[in-house]
């Protein structure tokens, strides 16, 4: 230790290191405001209920009513249901185009690469209001795109007013999202496997591994731990997901609730909407139980998929 | 210790700056609202309308989205940052910030006299003893058709269903219009422009609204159903993909001139004036047997009340009583035609499609909304649930009668009308 001989000339009086306390002080005073405070507060205020203007605790009574009144649950087990499948569609959709496009970007015989690249990637950074109005106007049957391209190479007859019917709309909505935040799995993968160095590769090539068997015997297993990243990630952003439903169906996620997701019932039950006047203590109490939720899948992965994959150190 | 002399100082010379200030300036009322359409009217015209009778007044009109308006004015009263002076959305929402003394009693202020007590029922306490708003306008539900349209085809407005779903007919087998606009993907224009503009006329306007409250009809009544087998029938006469028809797609494709018939609340009128090439006309819901007494839905729907903690609440007042007095209401309708004064004193409208519209309340009976007073105050939210299930009843994904079941066993969970 560098300091050692100093702090042994002036051992009687040890200096207090006030260093660490201040070099750590902005983001701890950060993250307990913004982050630990409110969650914390979240907490609280889904164990008590308002009665007479008064908040009363009543302990896990909130939640109970979610889960044992069928006005509460039945709404909550749609809406989880629903999230699962647009969990589901980005994991089966998004995430394998993502690698797909990334091991195409990475090909050095692409052309443009960069331009695909960004073009890919632009619409992630393009706002919820933006994707949410653009789409609606793309496949609206009155002035939209879609009818109309569709007519040009003969299958109009296939479309439907997909945002306006139960049976296809959550579906919809999911892809619209794949489509914004498809750059995001690519970017990740795509600076994984440039991170593969060229001796690996040499030696896959003199050992007779070439093409397709390359990319699934050599490249894959090195970006699995990338993969599993982005499929935590996903799972925090698809059980947060709100803005797109909200924007394209508003907050009573039409039709039918078809396409309500945690992020819009959490909405509803909080704020309120329209005549319905809001709770915020259900609305905690959903906000916890997503919160279980999300913290439950984290856990999944950390304990019993990070531990299991195999890291390579070059 | 300079330090401690210098904020004292400061803070000194800084409440001296600001009482100086407020001494020479004139007091300035924020207005809270949902109605940013209207904010160039408030602005241009009843603003320097008040300006000018009481000097030493400035009003701001402060308006912020309608989605977002309740959400926001809750936040900002309670952080205590509100404006002085607060648009009142009709019932519960007023009510509870009556309750939570948000909004203060105006029973007494002078000019509250100039209402009907059906006016005033919308910002009342359930026993009708305090006020805490003044009523500004009511909005009527119809139908606004094309007149150039109907001519050419050579149809007659319709008065009774029968003729209305002729007409419909008729334009439908023509081909060149739409036969109605109207779409389910906001869900709202199914329950508002449909079921409770049609609604009215089979449970009998107030009678059955009051009977429904209390408890002695139910939603699974042959009067609640009927108007959603009649909307059911509308199906076939929407445009194509009307599922993922929004709202705004309707009113464009009325004032394109591509639809002959909109379902209507009188708050389009402003806007079809300006937007539509094409002579209109507007008719009442149609009644099932000519000569039968008309209900219209005559929706009280925008109030102005007071700040509790409003730091200028007497100048305030002078401006609700202004809002209360019929000067307020012939600038108000005239500039938005559309809405309604609720002022007792008849208001003098130029606009011949809102004269036609307010006609109405002469030969039929008004009633308001069967879902707002009262029986939207627990979970399930039975508007809510109404604009869903009026939604699928269109769109065929449930029947008449599953609709109106779905709507009682919600409202039967937590509602026990008193007996």
């Amino acid at each position: 230790m560098a300091s050692e001989p100093m702090a042994a000339a002036t051992r009687p009086k040890r200096p207090i290191r006030w260093h660490i306390a201040v070099f750590l002080a902005p983001a701890v005073l950060v993250y307990t405001a913004f982050m630990i405070l409110p969650l914390a507060g979240t907490l609280q205020l889904s164990l008590f209920r308002n009665v007479e203007q008064h908040q009363v605790f009543v302990g896990l009574g909130n939640f109970r009513t979610l889960f044992g009144d069928p006005n509460w649950s039945v709404n909550f087990w749609n809406a989880l249901r629903n999230n699962v499948w647009f969990f589901i569609i980005h994991m089966l959709v998004q995430n394998p185009i993502g690698i797909l496009l990334a091991a195409l970007l990475s090909s050095p015989r692409l052309r443009f690469a960069a331009f695909y690249r960004t073009a890919i990637f632009v619409p992630t950074i393009l706002s919820f209001v933006i994707v949410g109005f653009a789409w609606k106007l793309i496949l609206s049957p009155l002035w939209g795109v879609a009818p109309h391209l569709m007519d040009l190479v003969g299958l109009k007859s296939l479309f439907t007013p997909w945002l306006g019917k139960e049976e296809y709309a959550l579906t919809a909505l999911s892809l619209v999202s794949v489509w914004q935040f498809v750059g995001i799995p690519m970017m990740l993968i795509y600076a994984a496997l440039l991170s593969i160095p060229d001796e690996v590769i040499e030696a896959a090539e003199c050992d007779g591994i070439t093409g397709l068997s390359q990319f699934w015997k050599i490249k894959l297993p090195l970006i699995l731990p990338s993969i599993g990243i982005i499929s935590i990630l996903t799972f925090v952003g698809n059980f947060n997901a709100f803005d797109l439903i909200y924007t394209a169906q508003g907050a009573l996620a039409g039709p039918n609730y078809s396409t309500d997701i945690l992020g819009t019932f959490l909405y509803r039950a909080f704020f309120g909407f329209q005549l319905q006047v809001g709770d915020p203590n259900m609305g905690a109490a959903i906000a916890t139980i997503m919160f279980l939720i999300i913290l439950a899948g984290v856990c999944v992965y950390l304990f019993l998929v990070q531990t299991r994959l195999r890291r390579y150190q070059f | 210790m300079t330090t401690k002399l210098l904020t004292a100082l400061l803070i000194g010379t800084s409440i001296l700056g600001t009482t100086g200030m407020a001494l020479a300036d004139d007091v300035t009322l924020n207005i809270e609202s949902w109605r940013g359409d209207d904010l160039s009217i408030w602005k241009d015209k009843l603003i320097p309308a008040f300006e000018a009778k009481n000097p030493g007044i400035k009003v701001v009109f402060a308006p912020s989205a309608p989605t977002e308006y309740d959400a926001a004015l809750g936040a900002k009263l309670a952080a205590g940052s509100a404006g002085d002076l607060i648009t009142c959305r009709p019932f519960d929402k007023s009510l509870e910030l009556f309750k939570k003394g948000n909004l203060a009693d105006i029973s007494s202020l002078s000019g509250m006299e100039n209402f009907s007590p059906v006016a005033k029922a919308a910002w009342q306490t359930d026993d009708g003893k305090s006020s805490f708003c003044v009523p500004m306008a009511s909005v009527i539900h119809g139908f606004i058709y094309n007149k150039d349209a109907f001519d050419k085809l050579g149809l007659k407005v319709p008065t009774t269903r029968d003729e209305f779903f002729a007409v419909l007919d008729k334009i439908k087998a023509d081909g060149t219009y739409i036969p109605m606009a109207m779409g389910t993907k906001d869900l709202w224009e199914a329950a508002t422009m449909g079921y409770q503009n049609i609604g009215p006329n089979y449970w009998k306007g107030e009678d059955g609204r009051a009977a429904l409250i209390k408890g002695e009809q139910k939603l699974t009544d042959k009067d609640w159903v009927a108007p959603y087998e009649e909307l059911a029938k509308w199906k076939p006469y929407l445009g194509d993909g009307f599922e993922a028809q929004t709202y705004p797609d309707s009113q464009n494709l009325f004032t394109l001139g591509r639809a002959a018939i909109y379902p209507a609340g009188s708050w389009e009128i402003g806007l079809f004036n300006t937007q539509a090439q094409f002579k209109m006309g507007a008719f009442p819901p149609p009644v099932e047997k000519a000569g039968d007494t008309c209900y219209i839905s005559d929706h009280t729907d925008i109030g102005m009340g007071l700040n509790a903690a409003s730091k200028h609440s007497e100048e305030a007042k002078k401006f609700l009583s202004w809002v209360a007095s019929p000067d307020f209401a012939t600038i108000y309708a005239n500039a938005l035609p559309g809405f309604f004064s609720l002022n007792s004193s008849p208001v003098k409208m130029e606009d011949p499609l809102a004269q036609e519209f307010v006609s109405w309340r002469g030969k039929c009976k008004s009633t308001i909304r069967s879902t707002y007073q009262i029986l939207s105050r627990g979970t399930p939210n039975l508007e809510n649930e109404t604009w869903v299930e009026s939604a699928n009843v269109i769109n065929g994904t449930d029947t008449p009668e599953a609709a109106a079941k779905k709507l009682q066993t919600g409202l039967d969970s937590w509602y026990k009308p008193a007996k």
